[in-house]
């Protein structure tokens, strides 16, 4: 770390960081609004969040220099990088960032021009139009140091990571976690992962000329899985009837728990977030003013219709209680375990729904049904994701054979915009609310 | 004696149909959508109770379904499509399990369950094969008028190979095929062929149960229905005006109490 940037950085943290946060806030103080027919009062800690966003991406900018920067997938065991002090940014996120601004679809489109397919995840495809022109809503991302990708979530992260290495010409570390046909435990999947954890901490080593420090890697795998088992209880607070806060808010405020896991905000967070929904549940306050059914989510979210889906569910009374995406981040890392911290990091990171058997993700989603009172399921297959939208046909039968679950299938993407039909989706929508409501 | 009407604004065509307290229907209507569905639906509404020989204020409630059911402000509620192509054939054939509707824009198949319950649905709503869009391009390639396509097509010895999925390129299939001086009716029934696969396969995806009972405009092609009975292996029944079973729907539901 050199001197200069290191106190530039510095001080951005402690005091520019905050006056800026201060001075956005500024002059946007709007009146207070009547109160919304279709939703309780928005959760004070989304202010919070805000902050929190924003300030990750502001800082990230003064981090040349003052230290090295990584690009990480979302199912890749960063806590491993912690204690070697990268400042982490996710391309997933900030392709989400971008969905939900509606501006995907153009950066989606730079990438095309550069050759990239228009089947290729419009994840990758964001990043690439972002790499290769500089453009995206949060101001230029810093340029990574280093990459570090694990293919636990699909094998799309492999190839995109190895061209950003090429074009950025830095160092990618991979982690590859064999995919889970059985729910075995242990084995020689289990110490080829350990052997890859020990290879990467002396990759790292290398790269960074530091030496890895165990005791602050066991600190960060105990903020990890606190942080994790905190978002679980947010998640859970949604049992309670009515549920304090839906699915789509739970979409926004998972942003910590991907990004910012292993870091004392992200756990600062989740309490402030966990007191307020947990008071809320106890007052009887739901997130939408009048829950008439409860559902599920499959799939990760249609960022660019948040807004208008969320406005349409509720006006049905159809309040969403649980999704297979938000659950992920705290299904498995709860196994973390500061004592055996590298062998729980491979499991955890290796369990993850994505990669796991079919099966699997079946009992996970009739379980979250039970424990959630669920009504019906709606299904995004998304056009991006193959690992996620494959297998929903056959999901969505067996949860009406087993369960008795109805379900409805949408055909959406993440964040590319242009992939979407407004009308069909809600008449789609629309009649399934039908159906559930004669039920 | 009152009254209850249903219209239905799809995106080529609106329907229109007044039902009397038994739920008879009295009065229906059958006109191009055009640009402007609001109008659309008012003119719709007027000649049913034309034909039914009716005021305006004779109807008590007026439900509206199809893509333009939001631009009918005279509507006391909006149903989707899907619940009313349901009702609407449940009620005329009592032991329908499944009903596939191909309009000109889009098909659905539905599992139908008691009283004319939406079950499970599936839809095609992004690609024109498998719809009556399909039908029409290829009539108009052939310079066949569209109403003729079905008799032609089972009057066919044989049948041609349209292997795209796609209509534009399943066009160029049909280009290629008439440059070969292939007969007309042997392509007409590979259309029909091609059509009928993409509507099995949505098929599969919910299964089939009961009796099938086949809705909109595309039911008025025998040399669909006969194609898709043969790959069913079932029969497929068709309502005496099948265009209308969404509108009849919509009324039956306005019956209810607009419920
Ligand atoms: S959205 Fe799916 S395909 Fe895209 S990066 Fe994530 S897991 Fe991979």
């Amino acid at each position: 770390m050199t001197l200069l940037p290191a106190i530039r950085y510095r001080f951005m943290k402690d005091i520019g960081a905050p006056a800026a946060m201060r001075f956005a806030k500024m002059g946007k103080k709007r009146p207070a609004r009547p109160p919304d027919p279709l939703f309780a009062p928005p959760l004070a800690a989304t202010r919070r969040l805000k902050e929190l966003i924003s300030r990750h991406y502001f800082l990230s900018r003064y981090t040349r220099g003052a230290m090295p920067v990584a690009w990480v997938t979302s199912g890749a065991p960063v806590e491993i990088l912690r204690p070697f002090g990268y400042y982490t940014l996710y391309p997933e996120n900030h392709s989400a960032l971008c969905g939900a601004q509606k501006v995907g679809g153009r950066m989606c489109a730079h990438a095309e021009e550069h050759g990239y397919s228009p089947d290729l995840c419009s994840y990758a495809r964001i990043d690439l139009g972002h790499a290769l022109t500089g453009n995206t809503p949060v101001g230029r991302l810093p340029r990574p140091d280093l990459l570090f990708a694990s293919n636990n979530i699909c094998q799309t992260v492999l190839y995109w990571y190895k061209i950003l290495a090429a074009r950025y010409g830095i160092p990618l570390i991979l982690f590859d976690t064999p995919y889970r046909f059985a729910d075995a435990e242990g084995g020689p999947d289990l110490e080829y992962m350990v052997g890859q954890m020990e290879a990467i901490i002396q990759q790292l080593e290398g790269i960074s000329g530091r030496r890895f420090d165990r005791e602050a890697f066991s600190r960060t795998i105990d903020l990890a899985k606190e942080t994790s088992l905190l978002w679980g209880r947010v998640l859970a607070t949604m049992k309670a009837r009515p549920a304090p806060m839906t699915i789509f808010d739970a979409f926004a405020h998972m942003l910590p728990i991907v990004s910012l896991r292993g870091l004392e905000s992200a756990r600062g967070y989740y309490r402030l977030l966990l007191e307020e929904l947990e008071e809320r549940a106890e007052r009887g306050v739901g997130a939408i003013r009048e829950e008439r059914k409860r559902l599920m989510w499959d799939n990760i979210a249609i960022w660019p219709r948040m807004r208008e889906h969320a406005n349409l569910f509720a006006s049905h009374g159809m309040a969403f209680v649980t999704a297979t995406y938000t659950n992920a981040w705290a299904e498995t890392t709860p196994l973390l375990d500061p004592g055996r911290p590298l062998e729980s990091l491979a499991k955890a990171y290796s369990c993850v729904i994505l990669n796991h058997h079919l099966e699997h993700r079946l009992k996970l989603m009739e379980r979250l049904i039970r424990e959630y009172r669920v009504d019906g399921l709606v299904i995004h297959s998304a056009r991006s994701c193959k690992p996620y939208s494959v297998g929903q046909y056959d999901i969505k039968r067996l949860l009406l054979e087993r369960l008795s679950i109805p379900s409805v299938v949408i055909e959406a993407d993440i964040a590319d915009e242009r992939a979407y039909a407004e009308e069909q989706t809600r008449t789609r929508l629309e009649a399934f609310f039908e159906a559930l409501e004669e039920e | 004696m009152h009254y209850a009407a249903g219209i239905d604004v799809g995106s080529l065509s609106t329907e229109a149909v007044i039902l009397d307290s038994e739920a008879r229907i009295v009065g229906e209507s059958i006109l191009e959508t055009g640009f402007h569905s609001t109008r659309a639906a008012e003119k719709a509404f007027e000649a049913a109770l034309a034909h039914a020989g009716l005021p305006a204020e004779a109807i008590e409630t007026a439900v509206a379904t199809g893509y333009g059911r939001i631009s009918v402000p005279f509507a006391a509620k909006r149903i989707t499509e899907i619940s009313c192509h349901a009702l609407g054939a449940w009620r005329l054939f009592p032991d329908t399990g499944t009903v596939i509707d191909i309009g000109g824009q889009d098909s659905k198949v539905i599992q139908v369950g008691t009283e004319g319950r939406v079950l499970d649905f599936t839809m095609n709503d992004k690609c024109a094969a498998g719809t009556g869009r399909f039908l029409d391009v290829m009539a108009a390639k052939l310079e066949v008028p569209l109403e003729d396509l079905g008799r032609l097509s089972l009057e066919a010895r044989g049948e041609a190979t349209i292997s795209s999925v796609c209509t534009v390129f399943a066009e160029s299939e049909v280009v290629s095929l008439v440059a070969r001086n292939h007969p007309r009716e042997e392509i007409i029934r590979g259309i029909h062929r091609s059509i009928v696969h993409r509507v099995v396969s949505m098929v599969r995806v919910v299964g089939v149960q009961g009796q099938v009972t086949m809705t909109g405009g595309v039911a008025l092609n025998q040399g669909v229905v006969a194609l898709l009975s043969e790959e069913l292996g079932r029969p497929v029944r068709v309502p005496a005006e099948p265009r209308t079973v969404g509108a009849f729907g919509a009324a039956l539901h306005a019956l209810k109490g607009g419920a």
